[in-house]
């Protein structure tokens, strides 16, 4: 990954949303919400994200774990916790999305 | 005068950028002389045609700091971070008047992608700028000859936020219309503006942009205006991704990605995030109004690259626009395949057709 794409910005990242995007829970519990949705999304590849004081935990279904502070590290770490990667436009990962949703 | 967004002070930064002898310097002299962009300093990455550029432009302000290294990817990071660190630290100092906006010039062959990035991406910079518009100058004497040529011209005009189209008075008539279609093509979310070097440009090419309150619903309209684009070239919206179009230039590909229900922002910040992760390198430029759950008002995310900007907010949405869409230029990319992921990750029922939409 070039320097500049990791070059990640802390808990101000995008994924983070803004005021545009606020849904008047808590920070916490807006944090644990997002990671049940996310967890919708990184349970069949193995992932499991929970909140944890005020940042997320990842982990691998090998048992390795990482602490990440926004949503855009869940990728870039989730590579390195399994050793593989991971591609949205994957046609065999969207025939399983479109065969469950 | 642009409105502050939300009480941001931060300075504007505008990228100018295009291809040698496309007029950019020229530009930069005229819009340099209104009144309203006095506070203006301005930083040149030199390259190449070693002084000229800069000779020229050093005559109009004295507030300028030549880049030593010659450009390219991440080699300009540390640059131009310390050249707008040290602007920032003489002007608050006194050493030098206070400035408001700040221009970079990029050297011809630049792709100005990796300038966006060091600004957006650096937590120093980003405290103390903001990215504003992207200007790509291209010249009807030599531009479809550049575009055609060279993937870094290309570049430039995929990810403007103005296109200008210079020099028309020097070429054959029939050759301008020919170009502002390929720029319209490559780029349908930009604005074309055609300005000879004896018109005075508007303030507006730098002031008006998407953190101006007040030019925010403009902005977008603009923005959406590339799905009329698809429907103008085609006479219809569903257009198949795989049929030959006028969209295709090399194989950068302009599309429209549109969400028919409300989306939940962890989830498009999850899918979009995986794309960029792995695909961000390709995808040139972002620019979207969403849907999000739970909110009344639309979301504005944009992006260039790997880097994508805190989404704003929008006051309403604009006339006859409901629901999310999202225009995308990226190189490389299948946009049905794009699309498909788009729908699977947020939750949205594929399309029947299979068909992505082409802007």
């Amino acid at each position: 990954m070039c320097g500049l794409c990791g070059a990640f910005g802390g808990s101000d990242h995008w994924t983070g949303g803004s005021a545009a995007t606020a849904t008047g829970l808590t920070p916490a519990a807006e944090r644990q919400a997002r990671a049940r949705i996310a967890n919708q999304i990184l349970k069949p590849y193995g992932l499991t994200l929970d909140e944890w004081a005020g940042r997320f935990t990842l982990r691998a279904r090998n048992g390795k774990t990482a602490i990440i502070d926004h949503f855009g590290a869940i990728w870039p770490e989730a590579e390195k916790l399994t050793g593989r990667s991971f591609d949205p436009l994957d046609p065999a990962d969207l025939d399983r999305m479109e065969g469950i949703s | 005068m642009s409105a502050p967004d939300d009480g941001d002070e931060r300075i504007t930064a505008n990228v100018l950028t295009g291809f040698l002898g496309a007029g950019k310097t020229s530009l930069l002299k005229r819009l340099l002389a209104l009144p309203s962009l006095s506070g203006t300093a301005v930083i040149i990455n030199e390259f190449g045609e070693v002084g000229l550029d800069h000779l020229l432009v050093e005559a109009i302000d004295d507030d300028i700091v030549l880049l030593k290294s010659g450009c390219i990817c991440c080699n300009i990071r540390t640059d131009l971070k310390t050249a707008l660190l040290s602007l920032f630290e003489r002007s608050r100092n006194g050493e030098i008047p206070r400035f408001s906006r700040i221009v970079i010039e990029t050297t011809g062959i630049a792709d100005p992608a990796p300038i966006v990035a060091t600004l957006s991406a650096d937590p120093m910079l980003r405290h103390h700028f903001r990215v504003g518009n992207i200007v790509t100058v291209v010249d009807v004497p030599n531009g479809l000859t550049n575009l055609d040529a060279y993937s870094e011209s290309q570049r430039q005009v995929a990810v403007a936020d103005r296109i200008i189209v210079s020099k028309s008075d020097i070429a054959p008539a029939e050759d301008t219309p020919r170009l502002r279609a390929r720029l319209e093509a490559l780029n349908p979310a930009a604005e074309i503006l055609e300005l000879d070097e004896t018109m005075q440009p508007e303030d507006a090419l730098f002031v008006r942009d998407i953190h101006d309150i007040e030019a925010r619903g403009q902005e977008v309209a603009r923005w959406l205006q590339a799905e009329t684009h698809a429907q103008d070239h085609h006479g219809h919206a569903h257009h198949h991704a795989h049929e030959h179009d006028v969209n295709r230039h090399g194989d950068i590909r302009a599309f429209v990605l549109t969400g028919d229900a409300p989306l939940s922002w962890a989830r498009f910040g999850l899918w979009l995030s995986m794309l960029l992760n792995r695909h961000g390198g390709e995808i040139l430029r972002l620019k979207g109004l969403l849907d999000i759950e739970g909110n009344d008002s639309p979301v504005v995310v944009q992006g260039v690259q790997h880097l994508i900007h805190k989404p704003m907010h929008l006051d309403r949405w604009p006339e006859g626009v409901h629901g999310t869409h999202i225009v995308v230029i990226a190189k490389g990319l299948d946009p049905a395949l794009v699309e498909r992921s788009f729908r699977a990750f947020n939750d949205l029922a594929p399309l029947a057709d299979g068909l992505a939409k082409s802007a």
